[in-house]
Parts: C-alpha cells; structure tokens; sequence
C-alpha cells in the first residue's frame, strides 16, 4: 500500500496535520478524520454543492478537491462562518426568511452565497440565481433562499 | 486506488520525469473535476496522479503582442474574470463559463476541459473557433498543434504518452471580428450540452465576412471544425441565405449519436438552429467592433 | 370530557398570539451552523463502514456468491448475503420486504443489492465488493408496464394472480392488481354531453430528489438489542418492519432518528438499514451506511410512470357530464404503489356524479417504487386538467369559471364515500381569479395555463408527551419525522394553548423506545396530526395547573380559570389573589405533586381536504422546443396556516419539484435494462436559474375538526403543476403535450407535427 501523504490544512483558522490516501478527497477528510459534519457530500461528482467550501478565496466542491492538494492551504467551511456567538447576516437571514426547510443544502448554500457577496456585494437576483445553480435544493422551491441572499446582501451593504 | 500515488511537480521537467517513470501508469490532473469524478468511479486507477497545476507556466495568463497565452490550467472562474480577455474573445468565455457550476470552475480548465475528451465538452468548440494552438510538452519535447487536432474520439487525445499541454494561444484579434459560443440544454445549468456551437468571424470594412471558423459539439465523436459551414459565410454579408446555407453545411456535417441527452435527429436539427444563433451573435459583436 | 377527536374547540373569533406568525424555527440555528446531525453525521467508537454490492443485470437468477476471497481481505471484519437474512416466503408483505433490502432467488432490477461489506475503511470495502464472485443467469427482462402486461412478457414472480378480476385467472401474470371505482351511470352521462374529449397519457417515474443519500449506523450487541440511528420519516415504521424481517422483537429495536435531509415520501420505507444491522451482527461492531448517490438512483424508490387514457363530457354551459378514466401504475418489481389514491383523488374536487376508472397495477425489472408527494396522483391529474382545459377551449370557457361552474363544495359525497365536511376549492379558485397574476395579460410569445388539484390529507396514529419543567418551560416529546420544519409549528401550537411564549416550548424527536407508536410522516398528517396531540396534551397540564392552583388557593377547581399562560380567580368572589403562572405552579408542586406531565396516543381522524390551484406562464422555444417557466403562482387552502412562511415554503417546493418533473426529471433505461442517468448531472432537477420567485396566495379556510383549523399542506403543491405547465405548454405552442416529461425533443416534435 502506498505510504500516506502528510498534509497540514489551516481550517477555519485552526492548523491541522493529518495523513490523507492520496485519492482522499477534502470533503472525505473534513467529515470523516476531522469530523467537521457541517459540509454534506450529497452527489460526489460535483453536481449538487452541498459540500461547497472555499480554498483560498476560491469557492469549490470539496468532493472535487484531493485533501493532499490543501496542503499549507486555507479552507473555510460552514463551521467557521459565524463569528463566535455572531452569526453571519447571511445565516441570519436564512433563519429569519425560512431559507431553509430540511436543512441539508443549507451550509453549500450559505458558504457559495458568501463567496458570492465577497466579489459582488450588489448582484441582481438573475446574478445570485446563476451563482447558486451549483447547488441543489429540493424543499424550498429557492424562492426563500434567493431572497434571503438578497436580504443579507442588503443588509450587508447598508452596514 | 489505494496504492495511487499523489504528485505535485513545480516544474515541467519534474512533471515530464514523474509521468516518464511511471510509462503509462500516469494520469495528468489539473483541476480535476473529470479526473476525480472518474477516480472515485473507478474508470481509470493509475498508479500516479500528476497534478500539474503547481507549474507556473500552466498557471500563467497574459496578453503578449501575438494575442492571449492562457495556461492549460487556469482556473475556468480565472479565465472569465479577466475582462481584457473577455473582451477580446467573449465566445470563449462563454464557451468556459458554461464548464459546471462556479464551483466546478474555480478548479475546471481549458487544458482539462480538452484532454478529457468529451464530445460535449462546453469550451472546446469555443476554443476551435477561435483558433487556439496548444502547446504541448512531453519526452520528446515540444509541439505546437491546433486544438481541433487534439481530441480524437471520447475520451481519447492525440497526445502521446507522457504529454501535457502547457498552454494555449489565441491570436491577435483583426478589427470588426466577434466571436460566440452557445449550447442547448434542457436546463439553464449544470448539464451536458445536446448541442454545442462556436462561431468567430471577422468582417471587412464593407461589413463582408472574410474569415471565419465554426465548430460545433456533442455532434459527432469530437468536436468538429466545419470548413464547409465557415465557407457558407465567408464572402457574404451574413445575410439570411448565408446563414441557411451555414446551418445545411451544419446539419450535414453532424454525425451524432441517439443516448439519454438527445436523440440523434434532434440533434441535428437543434445543431443548426444553435449554429445559426451563435453566428448571428458573433455577427453583432463583429459589427460593434 | 369530549376528547379533542369529537370536539376541537375550535374557535374562528380566537385572539391568537402566536399562531399565524413567522418565529425562527428551532431547529434553524443548528441548520445554518452545520451542527445539525443528518443520517450520515453520527459516529461511534469503533464503527466499521458498510458498502453494497449490486446486480448489472435487471433479471438474473442468483445461483451462488462466492464471498471467500473479500472475507480473507484484510480490513473486512463481516459479509453478508441473502442468506444472513431470514427465509420469508415470496408474496408476503414481508416477503417483499426482505426481498426489497437484499436479492434471494433473483436480482431483479439494475442496482438490486446482492452482498454486502463491512471493514475498517470504506476503501477496503470497496476493494472487498470486487472479490465477491456471483454468478448470475441472465433472464429475459421487461421496463416498460406496458410490455409488461403484453401476453410474451417475462414473468417476474411466479405467485402473482391479478387481484380484482371480474373473472379471476389462475394465470401467472405482471398484473398485481385491478380495481374499479365508479359512481353514477358513465355512458348515460356520456350521452348527456355536448362535447367530449378523450385523450391517452403517459408519465416515465422520477425520483424523489432529496439531497441527503440514505445514511445510517447501526449497532448489535450480542444479546439481541440493535440500536439504529438514521435518516428517515417513519422510525416506528422502520423498527417494525425491521422487526418483521429480521425476526427480532420490536422492543429490542431502537430507531433514532437522525435529522431528515429531504424525504417526500422515499424515506419512507428502508433500504441500507437492514443490511447495516447485519453486517454489525456479524461483525460485533457499530457500521455505517451511506448511499452513494448512484446508488439512490437506482436502488432506491422511484415514483411510479403512467399510461392512461381519460375520456370527459360536458354540456356547452360548461358542466361536466361523465368522467372516466383507464390508469395503468407501474410499482417497480413489487406491489405496493398506493395507485388507489389516483381514482380516489384525480376528479374529486369536482362533485361529478357519473364516474368509471378502471385502474391496474404492474411490475417490472426496476426498483420498486415509494412514496412521493400525493402518491400516484399528480401524474394522473397532469392529464385530467388538460382534458378540462380541452372542453373549456371548446365551448370558450374561462378555464377557472369552469373548475367553479363544477366546484365540489360541503355535502358532497365523493367516490371514496367520504362526505366532504366544510372545504376551501371554490374560495380558492375565486382567490385564484382575484391574483394579479391571473388578471394579467399574457406576455407576447407565452402561453398560461392553471389547473386544480386535491389531496385527502391524513391523520393517523400519533403519541405524544408534554413535560412542565419547574421553571415553567415546556418540552414536548414527538415521534412523528420532522421532514421539513414542523417542529416549530408544533411548538407554535402548544404556545398558543398554553398562553406562553413559543421560546418557553422546546421539541424532542424520540426515539422508538420512548413514546407509543408513530405512523409515518406522510400524507400531510403531520402539523395536523400532531398538533391535534399537543394541544390535548396541552389540554391535560392546564386541567393540572388550574386543579394545583385551586389547592395552592384552597378554592374548588371551578373557582379557578386558566388565561393567558397564568391561572387566576375565575371572579372576585373566589377571593384575592396573585394570578399563578405555570412556572409559579410547577416551581410550588413539582416536590409535593411531582412533575406536571401529559401524554397522548390516539388514531387521530378529521384532517380536512386540502384544495390548490396553479397559475404559470411559460415562453416556448419553437426552434429548440425548450420551455423556461416565467411566471408562476400557488393559491392553496391551508386551513390556518400556524407559520406562514412554512406553508409557503411548502407551495413553492412543491411547485418546483412538479416544474423538474413537468419539464426534465425521467429515468432514462437502455435496451439492457440498466438505468442510464444515475447521477444530478443527467437526472435533471431544476437548479436555482431555472425557476423563477414563486408566489403565493394561503386561502383559508378552517377546518373546524381541528383547534386551529388547519389542514396539511404538504401534498396538494405538487398536484397540479405538470398539468398547469402542460395547459400553458398547450396555449404557447396550440397543442397540449400529453407525455410527461415535456422534455424539448418532445415539444419540437410537437411544434413541427402540429399542423400537420
């Protein structure tokens, strides 16, 4: 068998060490040997987001990311997203405006709507649509998750 | 899978040596949205992932006096956030953007997008159009070939054993020149294209076409380049008889095959009607230009 | 006392504080962090992970499994085959069953688990699935129902004989089941119509959707108890038929649920559970199972495909004559579609009086199928709208004012024999008239189209408990699956008749050891069902409050009221006295009294229909054939919606998920028999740039039956939207599609036939 890659990944903020099989995908570590439950593999191809994660600065699927290729990388997950006991406006409107109803979607969806405030602060609601076509829900219709990110975006720019 | 190994060389010639060593048990990753997904599918088991994406040639995009060099594994959200390319070759960007999701484009390249050799694959025709050469490294050294040339049949490349792309070029554009890449699928996003088309033209002061290159995808076992269809437009004024004769030499060009995307009438009937749009498309941006 | 069930106490002049407002749903806060714990996020020391192993072929007798070489494999600690499970006869509920979980005597659909692994990675188990050796005898297969039934078609189970025959056949056939429903005289109504329009249909099965795969972990110990924790609407229902065909006691079987990551009906019966508890029998470890998503495409239930013909009549004033309909359901590789719901609900909402459906139901080589949103009715209503909207066209009715000339309303007594008490269809139809959307002009280059929909609504059998803690906060144990937020209208409700804040209330999901005997979330029962409960339960702690206080003050019971979350003298002739919140009661009698605590079981009845209509514009691309929906709008009765935002979040995903399987959503099978687009990528569901914002109009009408009013939502969103698309298909293009999908090949097909 071949020998382990050693891979030290900074997650949220904190550095963790770990041995990864180099087929080992991110998502894989995160859930299963770092046990950060909070991102969701729904599809393991790519096709669903629900374990949307951002490697420096840039927004992914973590089922499409080898754990050995964050190695001396950044990766922030759902778990790093409020601040403290604060949540993020957009965790705040997700709650607020019922932008969610299972729940499953909901950390893909927060995580890739605040890369997407990141880089536009004021999208259209055509441009927040076609952000988020990577990630699949099946309760809500989008309809509350879309105004939500609205809502956070305004929210966001007004403070 | 659990014997693979897992390589991140920082120069070409380390790249060269570790797919060299490992003589055909090498599998050349960029962003790895094809290669991953076939991992874990177990389509192929090498014995040696070489990602590529830590050479900065691969990584390198920059606008040079002969046109645009794009890396063969800049990052597809990279390619379309640069507005200078963007405006010098918006098919292109459309054909990239089209590559999955924001996510699956903060990893997807061109250079991955190509070698994974997949009939429908959103860039490709785009990049035929626009008659970007790849420049491609391996034992032997380096070659040049025109990105038509590179895939030969699904899944499968003309390059050779242990070769990579390092590059793309795209040529200086001529003044009044447009290009467009536009798919049919049933939904807005995230799927395959039952079709695919990209156009580039240029037009002569008197608004007459005089070059042109038309490629179209999911069409055929590869993506095609129709001479036949460019020439329906070269000499014209792509005016509406052009444009029908484009979408014949289209239609008669197309060779596809019936599966769950699309039957194979269909097909060819949506080839030209998506043909005819991205040419009219790519017309406008010619005019504006 | 009347109980809840005989007297409600329902009350339209209620000053409600905290029922019909928006709170933040409790659960929510878990859900936007990542804490919450779905079915694949629960671990225990030690825990071994579980693959499956399953057929390439779509019918083939499983002659042997050679399991040696993945037992030798180092890092598989358990295998399990058919023959870990218990020997059930074919036929049987449980039979099917067990068949269902694991291949005995034949693999009988594309993905049907043959074997099974546990070992330390799930690499090594993956590595141990390709050592197996199972040696299969291809047989002959059939996908389509309609092959199915044909008189060459390969027999599937040699025990099936069509139930329901006028002349029963002792002939070995595909046909589970035919049933005739009717009222009235179908041909004199027939004769009385002006017009008639017949019309043939056919839908392909689609799947459910829901993001979070099937995951569980399940623990044995040696003396027989096996603890299960998973991802699942029904863990009453889970446990028992657990207990059914592994042949352990129901009470040694503990189901905890973990939170649901979407069900709609395919969480309702189990799949790697069994084999999970299995494999750590054998393996005397805790495993965990988690489908891959391929997996759930083509091992789990999908929702059945249709052919079937509809024939109605009516008179040029627009009233309908005779409706008659011919269904065919096919149920995947076992009975059990629950194809019934369609001829007791595709033309109920209408009070017909001349009604023939003759309905069958049939098998073939796939999964068989499984719950989803009203059951075995939109896709059937999907063509009885487009045949009214047809009649409307011809004698140049407005297609709403039709549905009202017809309107089913209080007295009626349908073809299921319920007579309907009071119920909302005519207020929502004239609520659907009033929209904006409605009195819109169509935009240039669209078409519209609305259409009707109905479901029964369910109760069913619910256990609740409620416990005052000394301060006076609230928790309430409930067995039910919150499948999408009901907790917190739950909450709501017991805030509501307990007279406090919805803060003060907390909700536990039980496990089965815990509280009597849950049905399945399903049907639309459950805010209704338990709801009914907890305001019993409710009921039960106030009678305890009002009788402490009355001790506490030393007055006769009757001399005390309880309003407003506090008791109080019912006069001032009781005397002078501090009102006693519950806090203040429970925090005084707790230590002499004990807790204050109630608990209910009961078979809860009176959930009132649920009625909707759908208004949508579509744009057609007359070159492409694809359509983009532009604008679209739910009206539904919801009774009393306890949380808004809630009800409207169920019209807008129901709606969506009838917008994937209007337009994309089919299984796609090869000449081989195997399914072909497993996987998001090609089993298309709308994404978010698909769809556009989705309005909403709550009509309410109460349904008295219930404290608050309320009826289930749940199902009627999904109900009319293939045929409210399909209708503005018709009026964009000027033919109406009668093949679900409406997929852009079929539509072109359309638009270049049309005039031909």
């Amino acid at each position: 068998m071949a020998k382990k890659v050693h891979v030290t990944t900074t997650v949220n903020g904190d550095e963790y060490e770990y041995l990864a099989e180099a087929g080992q995908t991110l998502v894989d570590v995160l859930r299963n040997e770092l046990e950060l439950t909070g991102t969701k593999e729904g599809c393991s191809t790519g096709d669903c987001g629900a374990c949307s994660v951002i490697v420096d600065g840039e927004l992914v699927c973590s089922c499409l990311v080898l754990a050995a290729e964050t190695d001396g990388k950044s990766v922030e997950t759902i778990e790093g997203m409020a601040n403290g006991d604060e949540l993020h406006p957009l965790q705040r409107n997700f709650l607020e405006l019922n932008g969610l109803q299972c729940g499953i979607c909901t950390p893909g969806f927060l995580v890739a709507a605040k890369a997407l405030l990141e880089r536009n602060p004021d999208p259209t609601e055509t441009e927040a649509r076609f952000w988020l076509a990577g990630n699949l829900c099946r309760c809500t219709g989008y309809d509350k998750i879309v105004r939500s990110v609205m809502a956070a975006a305004e929210e966001m720019r007004g403070a | 899978m659990t014997d693979m190994r897992y390589e991140a060389p920082e120069t070409l010639d380390a790249a060269i040596a570790l797919l060299d060593d490992a003589s055909g048990g090498g599998k050349v990753m960029a962003g790895g949205t094809d290669v991953l997904v076939q991992l874990h599918a177990e389509i192929i088991e090498p014995e040696v992932l070489v990602d590529i994406k830590n050479i900065p040639d691969l990584k390198a995009m920059s606008q040079t006096e002969a046109g645009w060099l794009v890396g063969a594994a800049v990052s597809g959200m990279t390619i379309v956030d640069n507005a200078d390319f963007a405006t010098a070759w918006p098919g292109v960007c459309e054909g990239v953007a089209l590559i999955g999701s924001v996510q699956v484009k903060g990893r997807a390249s061109i250079g991955g997008n190509l070698c994974n050799a997949s009939p429908a694959a959103d860039s490709v025709p785009a990049i035929i159009a626009a008659g970007a050469v790849a420049k491609i490294i391996g034992p032997g050294g380096v070659r040049k070939e025109p990105v038509e040339n590179i895939v030969t049949g699904p899944g499968q490349t003309s390059l050779g054993d242990g070769e990579f792309i390092v590059s793309f070029s795209f040529p200086t554009r001529a003044p009044h020149s447009g290009d467009c890449y536009l798919r049919l699928t049933p939904r807005t996003e995230m799927d395959i294209a039952i079709v695919g088309a990209g156009v580039s033209l240029t037009l002569d002061d008197n608004g007459t076409c005089n070059a042109a290159r038309i490629s179209i995808g999911a069409v055929a076992p590869r993506p095609l380049l129709v001479e036949e269809a460019a020439n329906a437009l070269i000499g014209t004024k792509v005016d509406g008889t052009a444009l029908e004769n484009m979408v014949a030499a289209v239609r008669a060009a197309c060779d596809p095959i019936s599966d769950k995307r699309g039957t194979r009438e269909y097909r060819i009937k949506t080839a030209g009607v998506i043909a005819r749009r991205a040419a009219s498309k790519a017309l406008e941006r010619a005019r504006a230009n | 006392m009347a109980t809840i069930l005989e007297d409600s106490k329902f009350d339209p002049q209620r000053d409600l504080k905290t029922v019909g407002s928006n709170p933040v749903k409790h659960d929510g806060l878990d859900k936007v962090t990542g804490r919450a714990k779905f079915g694949a996020d629960f671990f225990l020391p030690g825990m071994l992970f579980g693959r499956t192993l399953r057929s390439p072929h779509a019918h083939a007798i499983i002659k042997s499994i050679d399991i040696s070489e993945a037992e030798a494999l180092p890092g598989v600690k358990a295998v399990v085959t058919r023959d870990d499970f218990p020997d059930i006869d074919p036929g049987s509920v449980a039979g099917d069953m067990t068949r269902t979980a694991m291949a005995r005597e034949k693999a009988l659909f594309d993905g049907h688990p043959v074997a099974a692994v546990a070992a330390t990675s799930e690499a090594i188990a993956k590595r141990a699935l390709k050592l197996i050796k199972v040696d299969y005898e291809v047989l002959p297969h059939v996908i389509d129902p309609v092959d199915a039934m044909k008189p060459d078609a390969p027999i599937l189970h040699d025990h099936i004989r069509t139930k329901g025959l006028d002349e029963p056949s002792d002939a070995p056939t595909n046909v589970t089941e035919r049933m005739v429903s009717k009222m009235g005289d179908v041909e004199r109504g027939f004769a009385e119509a002006d017009v008639i329009v017949e019309r043939e249909f056919d839908s392909k099965p689609m799947h459910q959707g829901y993001i979070e795969p099937q995951g569980c972990v399940a623990e044995y110990s040696e003396d027989g108890q096996v603890e299960l924790w998973c991802s699942t609407q029904a863990p009453f229902v889970y446990r028992d038929r657990l207990s059914a065909i592994l042949k352990v006691d129901a009470a040694k079987i503990n189901v905890q649920q973990s939170e649901l990551g979407g069900g709609f009906g395919g969480k309702t019966g189990f799949y790697p559970e069994p084999i999970a508890i299995l494999l750590s029998k054998k393996a005397s470890r805790p495993v965990k199972m988690v489908l891959h998503r391929t997996e759930v495409f083509r091992g789990t239930g999908p929702v059945s495909g249709t052919n079937y013909k509809i024939k109605m009549g009516c008179t040029k004033d627009g009233r309908i004559t005779a409706a008659q309909g011919e269904l065919i359901f096919q149920t995947g590789i076992f009975t059990g579609s629950m194809y019934f719901n369609a001829p007791n609900a595709m033309f109920t909402r209408y009070d017909l009086e001349n009604v023939y459906i003759e309905s069958f139901e049939v098998i073939s080589n796939r999964p068989k199928v499984n719950s989803f949103r009203a059951p075995c009715v939109p896709q059937i209503v999907f063509g009885v709208e487009g045949v009214i909207d047809e009649l409307a066209r011809k004698i140049e009715m407005d297609p709403i004012d039709m549905r009202l000339k017809n309107a089913a309303t209080e007295g009626y007594t349908t073809i299921y024999g319920e007579t309907l008490g009071p119920i909302g269809f005519v207020e929502t139809l004239e609520a659907a008239k009033a929209t904006d959307h409605y009195q819109s002009p169509v935009k240039d280059g669209e078409g519209r189209g609305i259409a009707t929909g109905f479901w029964f609504n369910r109760g069913g059998e619910t256990s609740t408990s409620m416990n005052i803690a000394p301060d006076g906060s609230v928790t309430i144990i409930t067995g039910t699956a919150d499948v999408a937020g009901s907790r917190i209208s739950i909450a709501m409700m017991a805030a509501e008749e307990l007279g406090i804040d919805v803060d003060k209330v907390r909700i536990t999901m039980a496990d089965t050891n815990s509280l009597g005997f849950n049905r399945v979330t399903a049907g639309s029962r459950t805010t209704y069902s338990v709801g009914m409960t907890v305001v019993d339960n409710a009921r039960d702690c106030i009678s305890q409050f009002v009788k402490r206080a009355a001790e506490i003050w030393d007055v006769p019971e009757d001399a005390v009221i309880y309003e407003n979350g506090e008791c109080r003298p019912a006069s001032a002739n009781v005397g002078e006295f501090e009102p006693l919140s519950i806090a203040d009661i429970a925090k005084q009698t707790t230590m002499s009294h004990g807790a204050v605590t109630a608990s209910t079981s009961m078979n809860v009845t009176g959930a009132g229909p649920g009625f909707g209509l759908h208004i949508v514009d579509v744009k057609v691309d007359e070159e492409t054939g694809r359509t983009d929906v532009t604008r679209y709008t739910v009206i539904e009765d919801a009774g009393k919606a306890i949380h808004p935002l809630q009800v409207e979040g169920q019209y807008q995903g129901g709606a969506v998920q009838g917008i994937g399987w209007a337009l994309n959503e089919e299984y796609v099978y090869g000449e081989d028999g195997r399914l072909q687009n497993a996987g998001f990528l090609d089993y298309r569901m709308p994404v978010t740039s698909d769809v556009p914002m989705i309005d909403t109009v709550i009509v309410e009408v109460p349904n008295p039956r219930h404290p608050f009013g309320l009826r289930g939502v749940g199902e009627v969103p999904v109900v009319p939207t293939m045929a409210a698309i399909g209708n503005a298909i018709g009026d964009a293009i000027g033919v109406r599609p009668q093949s679900l999908p409406m997929s852009p090949p079929k539509l072109l097909d359309l638009i270049e036939n049309r005039d031909g």
